[in-house]
């Protein structure tokens, strides 16, 4: 498969993805909007999907064979953690985690 | 009614342009595609978190299956948003698609918490301009972050980290919104249990497995309480 053919074909199902996640309720469940399972599922799926993202694309980003293996992502992550507390202001909290991953990764400090 | 919708959609305005500048930098430091593809997937694909995983995704050119299901999974949070909304979006026409399609966690937040008080049709033609104008400040976005990207001079690595602190914020912000750390503990233990187990292009598709039956067999336990409760 070609680069551009790939990169249609990628953009093409992302888009298909996302638009089936918000188009399905308006499909199927115009009927069984108060099922009590939907209304668990609702309830409590998104944040597990977000933590369960969180923690594998944390450890992915995490060097696991340096000098200190897991701080170089471990300091950024908890940084975005105390800085949201505290402002609880988005871009800041993102901006203040990805220049110190940037920073430590840069400057080889953990012993890259 | 121009005027007013615009200043209902000023918090977004200010949240879009600089996050969708910051997809852009990140499509454009990553990858190797002209820059007018990173507002284009802002077009079609249209989700914030979404376009940022697709990034990585595109990076490691991930199989185009493992892109469906991770795109579906991440965005499966819209499921429960739609739900939401059925009754609102009835007998919108044409721009019942285009409302339906636009439905962003920002967006929805914003139809679903400002006030309504004239006619439905009126109602919707508001909802209707809400949404086109969001999406217009996050192609913008896209697009500047891009060309900036494009003409910028200095080390960009560790850049993507931006998608682990983007979900950080919104696992805080879904624990604020909720009260209970359950679920949060649930993501957070299935997770480590697919990195252990699994390679890392399956740990995604494995994770939210695992998290579905834990929170299915937690729905059956809380049934049966009730139940019992009842008798």
């Amino acid at each position: 498969m070609s680069e551009s053919v790939y990169l249609a074909a990628f953009i093409l199902l992302a888009a298909v993805a996302t638009f089936a996640t918000r188009v399905i309720p308006f499909l199927f469940f115009e009927r069984h909007t108060e099922h009590p399972l939907i209304q668990h599922l609702g309830r409590y799926l998104p944040a597990a999907v977000m933590a369960m993202l969180a923690t594998v694309f944390l450890q992915q980003s995490a060097d696991w064979q340096g000098k200190f293996p897991g701080l170089d992502a471990l300091i950024p992550g908890l940084l975005v953690v105390a800085v949201h507390l505290w402002r609880r202001n988005t871009l800041l909290s993102i901006a203040a985690g990805t220049a110190t991953y940037m920073a430590l990764l840069q400057s080889g400090i953990l012993g890259g | 009614m121009s005027r007013s919708v615009f200043r209902l959609t000023l918090p977004i305005l200010f949240g879009y342009i600089p996050l969708g500048t910051a997809f852009g930098v990140l499509f454009s430091t990553q990858l190797d595609y002209p820059w007018w593809v990173a507002p284009l997937t802002g077009l079609v694909i249209y989700a914030g978190a979404g376009q940022i995983l697709a990034v990585s995704l595109l990076a490691s050119h991930a199989g185009l299956l493992e892109v469906f299901v991770a795109m579906f999974v991440l965005n499966s949070r819209h499921l429960f948003y739609g739900l939401s909304l059925l009754g609102r979006f009835r007998g919108a026409g044409w721009r019942k698609a285009y409302l339906i399609f636009g439905l962003t966690d920002e967006t929805y937040s914003l139809l679903t918490s400002r006030p309504q008080n004239a006619d439905r049709k009126t109602e919707q033609e508001i909802d209707f301009r809400i949404t086109a104008l969001n999406q217009c400040y996050w192609i913008v976005g896209c697009a500047l972050g891009a060309l900036l990207a494009d003409n910028l001079r200095f080390d960009t690595s560790g850049i993507e980290f931006a998608l682990v602190a983007l979900f950080i914020v919104l696992t805080i912000e879904q624990f604020k919104a909720l009260g209970d750390s359950f679920p949060i503990w649930t993501g957070a233990a299935a997770a480590a249990i697919a990195i252990v187990f699994l390679e890392p292009a399956h740990q995604l598709i494995g994770a939210i497995v695992i998290v579905t039956g834990v929170l299915l067999i937690q729905y059956r336990k809380l049934r049966s309480e009730v139940a019992g409760e009842g008798v």
